[in-house]
């Protein structure tokens, strides 16, 4: 079980470099396709398949996408950029090392001590079963059903979004098909 | 212990697929690249199921298989245009 999760954490940073480094952002595009499938299988080996599900489905599906049609609106290659960008790095090495620093603090994965297995209610793992009929993933029963309304909350602002976002690129649409009318008008 | 190797070996494919899509001069070898490397993903997640006996994990490979679908569809779709706009610039 080692060995799967050393040779995926390794294709992920593979991965994640070379989107970092390569300019073509067609190709870019793919290789967070890729990084997405293998985050999801890394989030179904640490027994999130919650998670893995969420992550496959905007990760993988949507979000690739989304920057597809942002391609095919802007160009399809990165500017190289001459200067070399020393605040940036500094930027990312001090959050990198802080967020490092958070993680000591944290609970070994699967402690039985840790806080999120003791301080909630345990009535969460004892009523799931008989209130969601045998459902056998805890997480699962609590976010889809005791957190129900909280996740219809959620989807109606998203969905809000969407309509926003269609809504704009319509209207541009339609105020250009108007100033054609108005031009054939006045010819 | 079969799961575990089977495991493994698709992990060594992945690799494969992953060294293509980084050398692949054409976007084509690409949209394979990433097609291959979705579809070894669901074989991951099954033989990952059986190794560690959770088979209700299995429908995570149906969502992903779907998806690895829809994606393929929309980077076809879009490809066309890029495609015919690089044969034409070379």
């Amino acid at each position: 079980m080692i060995y799967i999760d050393i040779i995926i954490l390794t294709l992920l940073a593979v991965t994640a470099v070379t989107v970092a480094r390569i300019r073509d952002l067609w190709a870019a595009v793919m290789f967070t396709g890729i990084y997405s499938f293998l985050g999801a299988s890394w989030m179904l080996l640490l027994d999130a398949p919650d998670v893995a599900f969420t992550e496959a489905a905007v990760g993988a599906g949507i979000s690739t996408v989304l920057l597809l049609v942002t391609l095919a609106l802007t160009s399809k290659t990165e500017k190289t950029s001459t200067s070399v960008p020393f605040v940036p790095l500094l930027v990312v090495i001090g959050t990198g090392a802080a967020l490092i620093y958070g993680t000591l603090d944290m609970p070994h994965f699967g402690d039985p001590s840790a806080p999120v297995h003791t301080h909630p209610n345990p009535g969460f793992v004892e009523r799931s079963q008989p209130d969601m009929h045998g459902l056998p993933n805890v997480v699962t029963a609590v976010l889809a059903s005791y957190r129900g309304y909280d996740t219809l909350g959620e989807t109606a602002v998203i969905f809000t979004a969407g309509i926003g976002v269609l809504l704009i690129l319509r209207r541009e649409k339609k105020s250009a098909n108007t100033d054609d009318s108005t031009t054939e008008g006045t010819a | 212990m079969i799961f575990l190797v089977a495991a493994i070996s698709i992990l060594i494919t992945m690799c494969l697929a992953l060294i293509r899509a980084m050398l692949g001069p054409t976007v084509f070898d690409r949209v394979l690249a990433l097609n291959m490397f979705g579809t070894k993903t669901v074989l991951l997640i099954c033989a990952i199921c059986f190794l560690t006996e959770r088979t209700d994990f299995l429908d995570l490979a149906l969502l992903y298989s779907l998806m690895n679908f829809i994606g393929m569809v929309a980077l076809l779709r879009f490809s066309h245009h890029t495609a015919l706009e690089q044969e034409v610039s070379q």
